[in-house]
């Protein structure tokens, strides 16, 4: 709470001699308010609904900081070469110019829950009735040691799409030859669960390629991990002996990681490796944080009916930002229960009927050209949490024709949440 | 001593398999009729099927090993879209299928270019089917029908097509469609379901819950929607652009 209204201060002495300010502040027309911060899946889907069906009745607005925002999902296909950058890059135009939309490309630095603020780094501060937090994920500090945001550029995480991704593929295009690719993968929970590994399976791709003699090495602090039948049995097929997976109960656990000199200790041996991609443990945006709504693992606890925090009713938290049960920390995740929270905020605001609260989430993941597998389920809300009702995931074995049609459904599903995203 | 028991107990297993299998099968089995009467009332089906020896494609695809076949899967045949990505879901011709598409094309392929009503009766189908039969390679993969079974009727009963659905509720309920479903309904990938005709939206919803159709996602969500619910979704969806 300090930490938000220091926040605050300073944006206000900020906000004298800026020009956003007067304008976000200007947005009040006696209707009621929504303030959403952060522009993915959950963020963009939530205000984009929250202004389509209100018609007009809800003032929305969107606060995220980058003008092109690059989806995550799909981003390790752009590592592959199945995608350009381009073509996961999407900006705000229309959510402002069709659906009314208030977007603010500004960062918001604290929450004034008491006055029901939102503080913003260019300054001023933006008023809401209901706020919605939708800021993904940021990393624990000091999760791998040796690794901090500083050392990157040397070891790209890439979990958060855009110049990482770009940097990662170019190491891993430049990588000399017989080089070794090393992943020091995150323990649960994550965005993205099957993430990491459909990434390999694509770098993988790159290098059987261009490096067929190069090795990837996946330093795992789990046990088992996300569709990983499907994986191995792809990497197996698909990439013989080029995909080493050691969890951390043969190798012992990952002791630092050396940016200086490219090298990774795990257990008593020091590797040395050509590119290496850290992703760490991971805990909700860090404005969930300064906003008071986490728990003590990091992650903000909300209410499954409406994605209310259980810390300020007045705060929805969505995606991967939440702990909220069983969904996966997923893009699709996200968009759903940004559905949820529209129509609880809208009944809330304007008396419009409240349905019931629906869930689901497919994921998709690439192994190979025209290989592509699935995993998904329904959920419900319960009391205490958003627990499971049903689900299924691409089967081992599978013919070549249901792997295409999983793959090419996988780029219809593309195009249809991000044009549910950003209209 | 322990071979016998293992024997035996594996026995026993079997055969509480069968017996649930026969109890089970009643629900779906379709029994086999009289292929001298399936020749009589595949005259209409010859308007665009050939079946025997040397039969080729004609409007529609040839019928010869029909059973245990994948839908949409003979080389050079023009299928419709749908049909083939029903194969790709992993749809086969066994016994049931082709009752439940004789039944009503649109049952399993809501876009199928079979411009045919479907056959009513499940005396005539069974008769169909048993024609059809003999025109398979290897009739011992087919399933036998339990001696009691009795052809079903899969198509939907006409008090939840006529159910008419709120579309207000289905707009709220499309948001779960719309992840994945264009509502301009662009196909890029996954096809369009902007514009449907109701009583498509309708069968083709219920054929999933009912998991007739494969295609798992399509099974989990249908599965979840009441009656009242697909019908406003079928509404809400006709009444799009």
């Amino acid at each position: 709470m300090s930490l938000s209204r220091r926040s605050i201060l300073k944006g206000a002495a900020a906000g004298a001699v800026l020009t956003a300010a007067p304008m976000v502040m200007g947005a009040n027309h006696g209707k009621p308010k929504v303030v959403v911060v952060g522009g993915g899946a959950g963020g963009a889907t939530v205000a984009r609904y929250l202004a389509k069906d209100s018609k007009g009745e809800i003032d929305v607005t969107l606060i995220e900081p980058t003008r092109t925002y690059y989806t995550c999902f799909f981003s390790n296909l752009y590592l592959g070469g199945f995608r350009t950058l381009d073509s996961i890059a999407h900006s705000y135009g229309k959510l402002a110019s069709e659906y009314g939309i208030n977007v603010v490309h500004d960062w918001a630095v604290g929450v004034d829950r008491d006055k029901k603020t939102v503080a913003l780094a260019g300054g001023g501060a933006v008023p809401y009735d209901r706020l919605v937090l939708s800021p993904g994920i940021d990393f624990v500090d000091g999760a791998v040691p040796g690794w901090d945001i500083a050392a990157q550029n040397k070891m790209p995480h890439a979990y958060k799409a855009g110049s990482q991704t770009e940097l990662l593929k170019a190491q891993v295009e430049s990588m000399r030859e017989g080089g070794v690719f090393v992943m020091v993968a995150p323990p649960n929970p994550y965005r993205c669960p099957p993430g990491p590994y459909e990434r390999v399976s694509m770098v993988a791709h790159v290098l059987k390629a261009k490096n067929p003699k190069a090795k990837i090495l996946i330093f795992d602090p789990k046990d088992k991990f996300s569709k990983q039948g499907l994986f191995q049995e792809g990497w197996e097929a698909r990439y013989p002996g080029m995909v080493d997976w050691l969890d951390a109960s043969f190798t012992g656990p990952l002791k630092e990681v050396r940016p200086d000199s490219m090298e990774v200790v795990v257990g008593g041996e020091v590797t040395k490796a050509d590119v290496v991609n850290v992703i760490p443990a991971q805990k909700a945006g860090r404005i969930a944080e300064l906003a008071g709504v986490t728990d003590e693992k990091g992650w903000a606890p909300v209410v499954p009916a409406t994605m209310q925090s259980r810390m300020d009713e007045n705060i929805h938290v969505l995606g991967d930002a939440t702990n909220q049960g069983d969904m996966p920390k997923s893009g699709f995740s996200a968009n759903s229960q940004a559905k949820v929270a529209a129509n609880a905020i809208r009944g809330a605001l304007t008396g419009s009927k409240v349905f019931p609260a629906k869930f689901s989430n497919t994921c998709w993941s690439l192994i190979d050209t025209d290989n592509g597998v699935k995993v998904g389920a329904a959920y419900e809300a319960t009391p205490e949490k958003i627990a499971k009702t049903s689900g299924f995931i691409s089967q081992t074995g599978e013919d070549a024709a249901l792997r295409k049609q999983t793959y090419e459904e996988s780029l219809g599903w593309y195009s249809g949440i991000t044009a549910d995203m950003f209209g | 001593m322990m071979a016998v028991t293992v024997r035996t107990i594996r026995a026993l297993g079997l055969a509480i398999l069968l017996t649930v299998t026969a109890l089970a099968a009643p629900a779906r089995a379709v029994e086999l009729g009289d292929a001298k009467a399936g020749e009589q009332l595949f005259r209409v089906c010859k308007a665009c099927h050939r079946v025997g020896n040397g039969a080729e494609n004609a409007v529609g695809p040839h019928l010869n090993r029909i059973f245990g076949r994948v839908a949409g899967s003979i080389e050079g045949f023009r299928y419709s879209e749908g049909l083939v990505r029903a194969g790709a879901d992993g749809l086969v011709w066994d016994a049931d299928n082709l009752d439940i598409y004789l039944e009503n094309p649109k049952n399993l392929v809501s876009k199928t270019r079979m411009n045919f009503a479907g056959m009513p009766d499940p005396a005539d189908r069974s008769h169909v089917l048993a024609y059809l039969r003999a025109f398979s390679d290897k009739p011992s993969n087919i399933p036998e029908a339990a001696p009691t079974a009795t052809a079903t009727d899969h198509n939907l009963d006409p008090a939840i097509l006529a159910i008419v659905g709120d579309p207000d509720y289905g707009e709220y309920l499309s948001g779960e469609c719309l992840t994945c479903h264009q509502k301009s309904g662009a196909n890029e990938g996954i096809p369009s379901i902007t514009g449907w005709p109701k009583a498509d939206f309708v069968v083709a919803m219920h054929a999933y819950k009912k998991e007739l159709r494969p295609h798992p996602v399509m099974r989990m969500i249908a599965g979840r929607l009441s009656d009242e619910e697909i019908a406003g979704l079928a509404a809400y969806f006709e009444g799009l652009d």
